[in-house]
């Protein structure tokens, strides 16, 4: 029976304001959006700055490995459960602050740019400052349930910007599913917590913590917990088997999908495994799902990026790949590792949707590769960017995502060999078709139309900014976290350190790989990316390669092309059967079955009453026998028979 | 005393409002609700200052010696819950039917303020039979309004509700007779029957007869097929009356007349009860998802959140039926607010079709992001006001059982399929060639929308002053409906 | 008075009673003019009074005679009406014959 105390620090104020302002945002643009005008953006990049800077302020004056929990209120209580409206601010909230508001703020202002012309300008801007302060109680919640209306918060923002051009139904599609398949993961998000308050009494990420670590190591309950979790983790992060909506959800505009299905929201449940990884230690049957999963998904969703034309759909399925990479890595307890990823991934992701909005936005709304081509002479800055970030995802040293990569790779090689095998594998696909959108876009000549070309125009400074900002961080965000053989201060890791120590301790640590090895590692990553470039550069650019139009593509690429046929799968195995259930609970249960038996009983009482009708003859003299007869029968009854 | 005003004042209303004619009817009724509604926070105030509260608010008169009938009214926070969501719904109700005309529209506001104080009375009365009267009393006005002011079909969708409730009331009727004279104390006070428990040999009969009464009500499946016609058929100001707050007259009697007053009978008849609710949650659910007309899925929608409802109520722990109160004030919300946006969009379009509309956003920006709103906090978003209701339900059938709670629990998914789908067929895409001029809100619309809207968010943000308010009385039900 | 009823026993009573019951039902059941049917009734109310008159003075209770009392007067409105009724209807159909008034039917 602990009800915190509402307590007071000087972090108080700034923890306040971060997720305060963005709402403050959100209401002014979405009450008087209209009259602002285009403000409304500045408005709402401002407020962002503000968050930036708050987050910075936390950053800076929150002593080393130390943590505070800022209650605001005591929100509501039931039987002994207490559930406080509390922060926790930590280096891991941290670490997910900045980048949130960090890159968030950057996007804020790409999107003054690129969503200038449209007519749904300040509303943009009011779902996207919605956004960031869902995101932000998702990361900042000290218990399950303010995470959770985090995670269903930012659910509902995706599907209103998913769904922003509500003229065209097939986004209205996209945005539904999304939301749905996240509802599903939510149910089992829904059920994990259920089974924390039963067992724990609690959904403080503390008191859970003490709780499992009373239950002891491999726990049936705690791996159930775990698993339930998981399921929510699945839908959010686009893990298999409930990926699917993520490609689908780049319907909405292009900063929402840097935004909110690469940098942030997606990379929650990769958040929400590392602010319970000492439950998930404890549960090692559950980090083994975990770690087939995310390999699982890693690979398909690179051998299914193959084979996209569509520029945002191959960094969708690259996104799908990488977060398959991070989960991959929490699966095997390298928690670090994962948030790492997660950072730079967050960097060069943004970065690389952003140029491809900017690409967009050159091309007039086009999205289709095949009709691009040789833009790196029309878009210098964008062509830049872009390239630097595809370098940094494919793992080239120095830039970012080698780094984190190669982490993961290394910790893989020691966990199995096969798991390695297979990320290797996946990483070398993803440098591959990394490259192929490259090539496809910005060399050899232009295969669009004449209309087209003259339209082509770099971006206006609010977009190109943003680029040229994030291209930096892709550069050197990999090096708060260089590898033992380079530096023996790993930042990241330091940083972060006391957030993993009690799972440490229960882990078997792994022995320390030789330097030898880790560079022969090191070498091979770097090789097979190399290799695969080089090879898109042979195919793409040499022999000037283009897609085939999509009714001459055949056999098993056909297959890749059209993602393995999975929504089709879904459709016939879950969506058509409910459809028809639907159909058949309400033509044959409800209308045959139960409503005729009530219409059944009002039916035979109307006949009983037409059958008793005919008694009455209208003859008195047989009433009165009637009534006569009956009065000696009852007498009858009432002398012979004993009752 | 206080709440003999608070049965009064709908009561007289309703006897003047037939003296008046015109706008003025509407002006009156809008008026007299508003005052109960000022009423209601003060009776709050008093009822906060827990001495004098006992003193002010129960009234027990003998009524009738033999057979022993009490006048007995009082409030607990149960009782207050659900006057206090009569009387915030009633002024929206009203204020609904501000722009639209209707034939002999005093004798209509008089038969919906008499609806009002009928369920107030059901929901202050304490003593059986003056119970079981306001029961009855409420279904009179409401058989009248369908039957006047309906729409196609409607002696035959009107009778069809008439009777099966009554049916149901009748086995009720039955319940508390056999209970009166098989009980030592021979009285139908809840005081008296809450202590003196009738011999469980006997309970589970009892629990059938008042089970099927409420479920009736409720609905529960099986009983729940005069539920979607009506809700289409009854005007739209008597379906907001029927699905708000009448329906919450079954489950408030759950809590209230069955489990602690037979807590053995619905000990031994849970399990069957929990089943058909829950079924009833993931069925209506299912049914909704490809319903055409909007007010029936609205309806069949109504069916699978009550069930959840019950669900939790027949799990029989503190969470479950405190997160049952708390949900019944959400869903009365929520369901008047849906209910009164398929009306503005069927009065407008005349068409209830939800493929044959579309593209209502484009034309009224306004009125979409108060239904988003309203759709929103019906499937139960965080931070709408179903939320922790739903939670604290779900969580009790948890307990209750797991695999119960993950079957109910498809209402998390199922409802976001139908209610998205509607929801994008109805409101987003490009426009119908059927809705070519749609007009965005009126005054009273807007006012009742907006309403609403901020309710949804004020009870989502700060749960905690209801969950207080209900907390003593759950703990007591909890307390003597609880069986080893 | 109680020995002039006692003078005659009571099964006098009861047998007279019960002579004048059945004669009243097999009136009521046999005849067909509606006048006669309304007196047999007659006939049966007075056999009930008959007997309650002289059980209640055997029994040395009052309760019986005031039962009495109380058939008569019902029985004086119930004639009253009932005659009335049948006015009526002989000045409709110039008949008062059970057989014909079958309108009633359902």
């Amino acid at each position: 029976m602990t009800q915190t105390i509402i307590q007071t620090s000087n972090l108080y104020l700034p923890t306040i304001l971060i997720p305060l302002l963005p709402l403050l945002g959100f209401f002014i643009n979405a009450l008087f959006g209209k009259k602002l005008g285009h403000a409304s953006g500045w408005i709402a990049t401002a407020v962002l700055f503000g968050a930036f800077a708050c987050s910075l302020f936390l950053f800076l004056n929150l002593p080393t490995g130390g943590s505070e929990t800022i209650t605001i209120s005591n929100w509501f209580y039931f039987k002994n459960i207490f559930i406080p409206f509390a922060f926790l601010i930590d280096p891991l909230s941290i670490t997910m602050l900045l980048v949130i508001t960090g890159i968030g703020s950057l996007i804020h202002l790409y999107s003054i740019g690129y969503m200038h012309h449209d007519e749904g300008f300040s509303r943009f801007f009011s779902y996207l400052n919605l956004f960031i302060f869902f995101m932000l109680l998702l990361v900042m919640g000290n218990n399950y349930l303010i995470m959770f209306i985090g995670w269903e918060g930012v659910g509902l923002c995706s599907y209103l910007l998913i769904g922003f051009w509500f003229k065209n139904q097939a986004f209205n599609d996209a945005a539904k599913k999304a939301f749905i398949m996240n509802r599903i993961g939510d149910l089992g998000f829904i059920i994990g917590m259920f089974m924390m308050l039963f067992y724990f009494n609690s959904l403080n990420f503390d008191v859970v913590t003490i709780g499992a670590l009373k239950l002891g190591m491999g726990n049936m309950t705690i791996i159930y917990i775990t698993l339930f979790l998981f399921v929510g983790v699945m839908g959010k992060s686009a893990q298999l088997p409930l990926y699917t909506w993520l490609p689908d959800a780049m319907a909405g505009p292009t900063p929402v999908s840097a935004l909110i299905h690469a940098a942030t929201m997606v990379t929650a449940g990769i958040y929400m495994i590392a602010r319970s990884n000492v439950l998930f230690s404890l549960a090692p049957h559950t980090l083994d799902v975990i770690l087939i999963v995310g390999t699982a998904t890693s690979l398909f969703a690179a051998v299914i990026g193959l084979k996209q034309n569509d520029i945002k759909k191959v960094l969708a399925y690259s996104t799908v790949s990488q977060l398959g990479l991070m989960f991959a890595a929490l699966g095997m307890g390298a928690y670090e590792s994962g948030m790492f990823h997660v950072v730079t991934h967050a960097f060069f992701k943004a970065l690389l949707f952003l140029g491809a909005g900017s690409v967009i936005h050159a091309m007039g709304g086009e999205q289709d590769m095949r009709n691009m081509g040789g833009l790196g002479k029309f878009i210098k800055i964008t062509f830049a960017t872009f390239l630097i970030g595809t370098v940094a995802i494919s793992g080239i040293p120095p830039f970012a995502g080698f780094f984190s990569k190669d982490e993961i790779l290394a910790t893989a090689f020691e966990h199995n060999k096969v798991i390695w095998g297979l990320l290797s594998f996946s990483s070398m696909l993803t440098a591959f078709y990394m490259f192929r959108l490259v090539y496809l876009t910005f060399s050899s000549s232009f295969r669009g139309t004449d209309e087209v070309k003259h339209h082509i125009h770099e971006s206006p400074a609010t977009m190109t900014m943003p680029l040229i900002i994030l291209a930096a961080c892709a550069i050197i965000a990999g090096f708060i976290g260089l590898p033992t053989i380079i530096s023996h201060t790993h930042l990241f890791k330091n940083y972060l350190a006391s957030v993993f120590a009690q799972s440490k301790l229960i882990m078997p640590a792994g022995h320390e790989m030789s330097h030898s090895m880790e560079w022969i590692l090191v070498g091979t990553a770097v090789t097979l990316a190399l290799v695969s470039i080089a090879f898109a550069y042979q195919k793409y650019v040499m022999q000037k390669h283009v897609p085939a139009a999509d009714e001459n593509v055949k056999g098993i690429s056909k297959v890749v092309a059209n993602k393995f046929y999975v929504d089709e799968i879904y459709n016939t195995v879950f969506v058509k059967p409910i459809m028809l259930l639907s159909d058949l609970f309400l033509v044959v249960v409800d209308k045959l079955i139960v409503d005729l038996l009530v219409h059944a009983i009002a039916f035979i009482t109307n006949q009983i009453g037409r059958a008793l009708r005919l008694l009455q003859t209208g003859h008195v003299g047989f009433y009165m026998f009637a009534m006569v007869i009956s009065m000696i029968i009852l007498l009858a009854v009432q002398i012979f028979v004993v009752i | 005393m206080l709440t003999l005003i608070l049965l009064l004042i709908p009561l007289i209303a309703s006897i003047l409002v037939l003296f008046l004619k015109g706008e003025s009817v509407k002006w009156f009724s809008f008026f007299a609700t508003i005052v109960q509604l000022i009423f209601t926070f003060y009776v709050y105030s008093v009822f906060q200052n827990k001495e004098a509260a006992k003193s002010l608010l129960a009234i027990n008169i003998e009524w009738i010696s033999s057979p022993k009938i009490n006048f007995n009214i009082a409030l607990d926070g149960m009782s207050l819950l659900m006057v206090f969501l009569s009387n915030l719904l009633m002024p929206l109700i009203v204020l609904a039917g501000f722009n639209r005309t209707q034939e002999r529209s005093h004798i209509f506001y008089s038969l919906v303020l008499l609806m009002h104080f009928a369920l107030i009375g059901v929901f202050v009365s304490f003593d059986g039979f003056l119970y079981y009267i306001f029961w009855e009393l409420a279904l009179i006005p409401i058989y009248f309004i369908s039957l006047n002011w309906g729409g196609v079909n409607r002696s035959t969708v009107t009778l069809k509700f008439f009777i099966y409730t009554l049916a149901g009331s009748l086995l009720m009727l039955f319940g508390f007779l056999f209970l009166y004279w098989n009980t030592n104390l021979h009285s139908l006070s809840w005081f008296d029957l809450t202590v003196n428990h009738i011999c469980s040999c006997k309970q589970g009969f009892i629990f059938w007869m008042f089970f099927i009464a409420y479920a009736i009500k409720i609905p529960l499946i099986p009983f729940h097929t005069w539920q979607p016609d009506t809700y289409s058929t009854a005007p739209t100001q008597g379906t907001m009356l029927l699905s708000g707050i009448m329906l919450k007259m079954g489950l408030y009697s759950l809590l209230r007349w069955l489990l602690p007053i037979i807590p053995n009978g619905v000990a031994e008849y849970t399990p069957i009860a929990i089943a058909l609710c829950v079924i009833g949650v993931v069925y209506a659910s299912v049914i909704a998802i490809m319903q055409t007309d909007i007010k029936k899925l609205f309806a069949y929608s109504s069916i699978a959140h009550v069930g959840l409802i019950a669900a939790g109520i027949f799990a029989l722990n503190m969470q479950g039926i405190q997160g049952g109160l708390v949900q019944m004030l959400a869903h009365g919300i929520n369901v008047v607010g849906v209910f009164y946006c398929a009306d503005i969009i069927i009065n407008r379009t005349g068409n209830s079709n939800i493929n044959s509309l579309g593209g209502i956003r484009l034309l009224a920006p306004r009125f979409a992001t108060y239904f988003i709103i309203i759709v929103l906090g019906s499937v139960a978003l965080p931070l709408t006001n179903s939320f922790i209701g739903e939670f604290m339900l779900l969580f009790g059938i948890f307990e209750y059982n797991s695999w119960a709670a993950i079957m109910a629990g498809l209402t998390i998914i199922l409802g976001a399929v139908y209610m998205l789908r509607m929801y994008q067929k109805v409101m987003l895409g490009d426009l119908n060639e059927n809705v070519t001029v749609f007009e965005d809100l009126k005054w009273n619309e807007e006012l009742v929308l907006a309403t609403i809207a901020i309710l949804i968010f004020v009870f989502g943000i700060f749960p905690k002053p209801i969950l207080e308010l209900v907390e003593p009385i759950a703990t007591e039900i909890f307390k003597i409906s609880f069986v080893k | 008075m109680e020995n002039t009823i006692q003078a005659v026993p009571q099964n006098w009573y009861l047998l007279l009673s019960t002579f004048m019951f059945c004669i009243g039902v097999m009136g009521v059941l046999l005849r067909r003019n509606a006048i006669i049917i309304l007196m047999c009734i007659e006939l049966m109310l007075n056999a009930v009074n008959l007997l309650l008159v002289s059980f209640s003075s055997y029994a040395g209770n009052a309760e019986g005679q005031v039962f009495v009392f109380f058939i008569m007067v019902v029985a004086a409105a119930e004639v009253a009406v009932g005659l009335a009724l049948l006015v009526s209807i002989y000045r409709n159909i110039a008949s008062t014959d059970i057989d014909i008034l079958s309108k009633m039917k359902w």
